[in-house]
C-alpha cells in the first residue's frame, strides 16, 4: 500500500491555495520580474480564482540588497500596482525578521497587502513576536511561517508553533524550503503541530520540487490536517520551483478536494504566462536535485552557479558544503565565502596581501 | 601602578565577561556589580569573584560611588533604563560605557573614533551593537579610502548567543546598526541584516561587508586599508579574522569575516558579544589611560536643563 492511496475522507475538505510564483517566482527570474509582468500574471491568477497571491521581492520585504538581489521596482511600487487591478484575490507578503522590519511592513499594508508570511528558522520564532503583533493591528491575515523545517523535529518545530500562535499567529506553516521532506516527514510534523495548536490555528504547508514530492507532500499535509497549501503557478520558484499550483488543483480535484479555484484557466497561465517567462526551465535538475537531496535552502541555487562561473568550483561541491556547515537561509553571503574557501584549498585562488 | 576603578550595571552574560576583561587589564580595576535580583547567579559569581555587590539597582551603588572612587561605569541592562542609569552616575562625575541600544551619546568603535570621544572627554558613549563593532571598522577601513555610496553588512549568528533582549527587538538592532554605518563607518547608506543560526556545535559568529564605492574601487589602497584596520581590531579582539576578500566586482567590495570570542566568561563562538564587551574595555582603557596621565579630568554633568523654546525650535 502506498502511503498516497485516496483517502475517502478527503472529499470535500476546503483547502486555500496561495501562489507563490510572484513572491519566490522572483527568486527563479534573479529577482528581474517587471511591474507588467507581475500584473499581468496576478490578474490571470487571479482570474482563475485563486484566493490568495503573494507579491514582493524573493525574500520579501527589506529583499532589496546586495545580499538577496535588487529587484527591477521597490515593493511598494509592486503592490501598489497588482492590488488594484484583483477582482477577488487577496494579496500577501513575506516578512523575515533580520531582515524586513515593520517599518515595511505598514508600508506594505498601505500599499494593500492583506495577508502576510512572518518567517523565521524552524528553531528561532522567538525572533517574531513583535512582527506578529505589528501584523494582526494592522489587522492582517497572519502567518507564521517556519523555514527548513526539516532541521527541527516534529515536537520541536510543533513547540515552535505554539510561540508563533501565543504571538498572534493565525495560521503557523510548515516550511520545506529545501524541498527535502518525504510525505512521512510532513505528516509527522503537521500532525505535531495539529496536537499542540488552538482548533481554530489553521496549518499550512509550503512545499518545493527538489526530490519531485511537491505535491504528493502537500496531499500528505492535507491528511493531517493542513488546509492552506502554497503553490506556484508552473513551479515558478526556488529550487526546482515550488509545488506546481496546476498540478495540484489536478490532484484536488480528483481526490474531492475543494480549492475553489479553475483548473482549465490555471493550466493556460502555466503554459501561455509563466512558462516563457522562466529564464531556464524550472526543473529537478542535478543541481537543484542536489538541494532537495543534501537538504539546502532553494534559493541557493543561482547563487551557486554564479559561483561556479567565477571561482571554477562546481555548484554541487558548494552546495553539499553549504548543507555540511548548516548554512540556512539568509546566509547567501556564505555560498561566496565557501565558494572561495574551496577555491584557495583547490589551488584556484590565492589570500590577498598587502602591497608594502 | 594606580588603576581606575569600575562599576558594572546588568549582572547577565555581557555584564560577566566584563569583569574577566577588567580585571586583566592594566588600567581598570572592577569593584561594583550592580544587579536588581539579590538570588540573580550573576551576583553571586561577582562576589565569589571579589566585587562589591548591590541587588537594588543604580540606586544601590550611588551613596558608594565617592567613598569608592568610582570613575567609569558600564551599562548592560536595557534601553529603557539606560538613560536614568547614565544621568544619576554623569551627576557624580562617573563616566558611563553604554552597551545598551539606548544610544544617547556619541556612537563608539575603537579603532575608528575612541581617540575623538576621549580628547572630548564625553561622559557618555555608546557601543552600538556587536553586528556594528564587527563590521563598521571595515566599513571605515574602506570610506577612508574612497568615498561609499552604500555600505551593506550580514551578521550571522549562533542562536545561543543571542538572548532573549535582542530576539524580541530585531528591528532595533537592524535601525541601530544601518545608522551607526553611516554615522561611524562613513558610507552614505546603510543596511544591516541579521541571521541566527542553529547549528550545533554552534557555528563562530561571521560578518559578510559590502561596500559599493563611487568610481572604480582603488583595490590596492583597499586591501592595504582594510589589512592594516583588521590589525588595529585585532589588538582587542584576537579572533577577528579575515576568512575571504576583500574581493571585488565592479564597484562592490565584499569582505568575510570571523569573530571568536576570547573564551573568558562566553563560549568562544559568541564573537558577538566578545567583541561587545572587548570594545567596551578597550574604550574604557583609553580614557583611563588619559585620566591617569592626567589629561582628562571627568567633571559631574550638570542635570540636563529644560529645553528651552529656542532649542527646541
Amino acid at each position: 500500500m502506498s502511503t498516497l492511496n485516496i483517502n475517502p475522507s478527503l472529499k470535500g475538505r476546503k483547502v486555500i491555495v496561495h501562489d507563490m510564483c510572484l513572491r519566490d517566482g522572483m527568486h527563479a527570474k534573479r529577482e528581474q520580474i517587471s511591474i507588467e509582468q507581475m500584473v499581468k500574471v496576478a490578474k490571470a491568477i487571479d482570474d482563475a480564482g485563486v484566493p490568495l497571491l503573494q507579491v514582493t521581492h524573493g525574500a520579501g520585504l527589506g529583499g532589496n540588497s546586495l545580499q538577496h538581489g535588487f529587484a527591477l521596482a521597490t515593493n511598494e511600487a509592486y503592490l501598489s500596482a497588482v492590488v488594484p487591478q484583483l477582482k477577488q484575490a487577496k494579496v500577501s507578503v513575506l516578512l523575515i525578521p533580520g531582515l524586513g522590519t515593520m517599518r515595511e511592513l505598514r508600508s506594505a499594508h498601505a500599499c494593500g497587502a492583506r495577508s502576510v508570511h512572518v518567517a523565521t528558522h524552524c528553531t528561532e520564532a522567538d525572533t517574531s513576536p513583535q512582527h506578529i503583533a505589528c501584523a494582526r493591528e494592522l489587522g492582517m491575515d497572519t502567518t507564521g511561517f517556519l523555514m527548513m523545517a526539516h532541521l527541527n523535529t516534529p515536537e520541536g518545530l510543533a513547540q515552535q508553533a505554539k510561540l508563533m500562535e501565543s504571538y498572534g499567529a493565525q495560521t503557523v506553516y510548515v516550511t520545506d524550503s529545501a524541498g527535502y521532506m518525504l510525505p512521512g516527514d510532513v505528516k509527522a510534523r503537521v500532525q505535531a503541530l495539529r496536537d499542540v495548536l488552538k482548533p481554530e490555528t489553521e496549518i499550512g504547508f509550503h512545499g518545493h520540487h527538489n526530490l519531485g514530492m511537491g505535491v504528493a507532500n502537500s496531499i500528505a499535509a492535507i491528511e493531517a490536517g493542513a488546509s492552506r497549501i502554497d503553490a506556484s503557478v508552473a513551479g515558478l520558484g526556488a529550487g526546482a520551483g515550488n509545488t506546481p499550483l496546476e498540478v495540484f488543483v489536478a490532484v484536488c480535484e480528483r481526490m474531492g478536494i475543494d480549492t475553489g479555484v479553475d483548473l482549465f484557466k490555471l493550466m493556460d497561465v502555466a503554459e501561455d504566462v509563466i512558462v516563457p517567462m522562466m529564464e531556464h526551465m524550472v526543473r529537478v535538475d542535478r543541481e537543484s536535485l542536489t538541494l532537495g537531496f543534501a537538504g539546502v535552502y532553494s534559493t541557493f541555487l543561482l547563487h551557486a552557479k554564479r559561483c561556479e562561473k567565477r571561482f571554477g568550483v562546481p555548484a554541487r561541491d558548494i552546495l553539499v558544503e553549504l548543507g555540511r556547515k548548516k548554512m540556512i537561509g539568509g546566509q547567501e553571503d556564505m555560498i561566496e565565502d565557501t565558494a572561495m574557501t574551496l577555491a584557495k584549498e583547490r589551488g584556484l585562488l590565492n589570500d590577498v596581501a598587502r602591497a608594502a | 601602578m594606580a588603576k581606575i576603578k569600575c562599576a558594572l550595571i546588568g549582572s547577565g552574560n555581557i555584564g560577566t565577561d566584563l569583569i574577566y576583561k577588567i580585571q586583566r587589564s592594566p588600567v581598570l580595576e572592577p569593584v561594583w556589580m550592580v544587579g536588581i535580583d539579590p538570588q540573580s547567579e550573576g551576583l553571586a559569581r561577582a562576589r565569589d569573584m571579589g566585587l562589591k555587590v548591590t541587588a537594588e539597582g543604580v540606586d544601590g551603588l550611588l551613596p558608594h560611588v565617592k567613598a569608592d572612587g568610582i570613575q567609569i561605569a558600564f551599562d548592560a541592562t536595557s534601553a529603557y533604563v539606560h538613560a536614568e542609569n547614565s544621568r544619576k552616575l554623569n551627576a557624580l562625575g562617573v563616566m558611563m560605557i553604554d552597551l545598551t541600544p539606548a544610544a544617547i551619546g556619541p556612537l563608539c568603535v575603537p579603532p575608528v573614533n575612541l581617540r575623538e570621544h576621549a580628547d572630548k572627554c564625553e561622559m557618555n558613549v555608546n557601543m552600538i551593537s556587536c553586528a556594528g563593532q564587527a563590521t563598521i571598522p571595515i566599513v571605515n577601513a574602506v570610506s577612508r579610502v574612497q568615498s561609499v555610496e552604500y555600505a551593506e553588512i550580514v551578521a550571522s549568528l549562533s542562536s545561543r548567543s543571542v538572548g532573549p533582549g535582542t530576539r524580541a527587538n530585531l528591528d532595533e538592532f537592524t535601525f541601530t546598526t544601518s545608522n551607526a554605518l553611516v554615522k561611524v563607518g562613513g558610507a552614505r547608506r546603510g543596511k544591516a541584516l541579521c541571521i541566527i543560526n542553529p547549528a550545533d556545535p554552534p557555528v563562530i559568529m561571521r560578518n559578510t561587508i559590502y561596500c559599493l564605492t563611487d568610481g572604480e574601487p582603488d583595490q590596492k589602497a583597499i586591501i592595504d586599508s582594510v589589512l592594516a584596520m583588521i590589525e588595529q581590531v585585532q589588538k582587542y579582539v584576537p579572533g577577528y579574522r579575515l576568512v575571504n576578500g576583500p574581493i571585488f566586482d565592479g564597484k562592490k567590495v565584499s569582505v568575510f569575516m570571523e569573530v571568536a570570542g576570547l573564551g573568558d566568561y562566553l563560549p568562544r563562538y559568541a564573537g558577538n558579544l566578545d567583541i561587545m564587551t572587548a570594545a567596551a574595555c578597550r574604550t574604557a582603557e583609553m580614557f583611563a589611560e588619559e585620566i591617569l596621565a592626567g589629561t582628562i579630568t571627568l567633571k559631574p554633568t550638570a542635570p540636563a536643563a529644560a529645553i528651552t523654546a529656542q532649542e527646541a525650535a
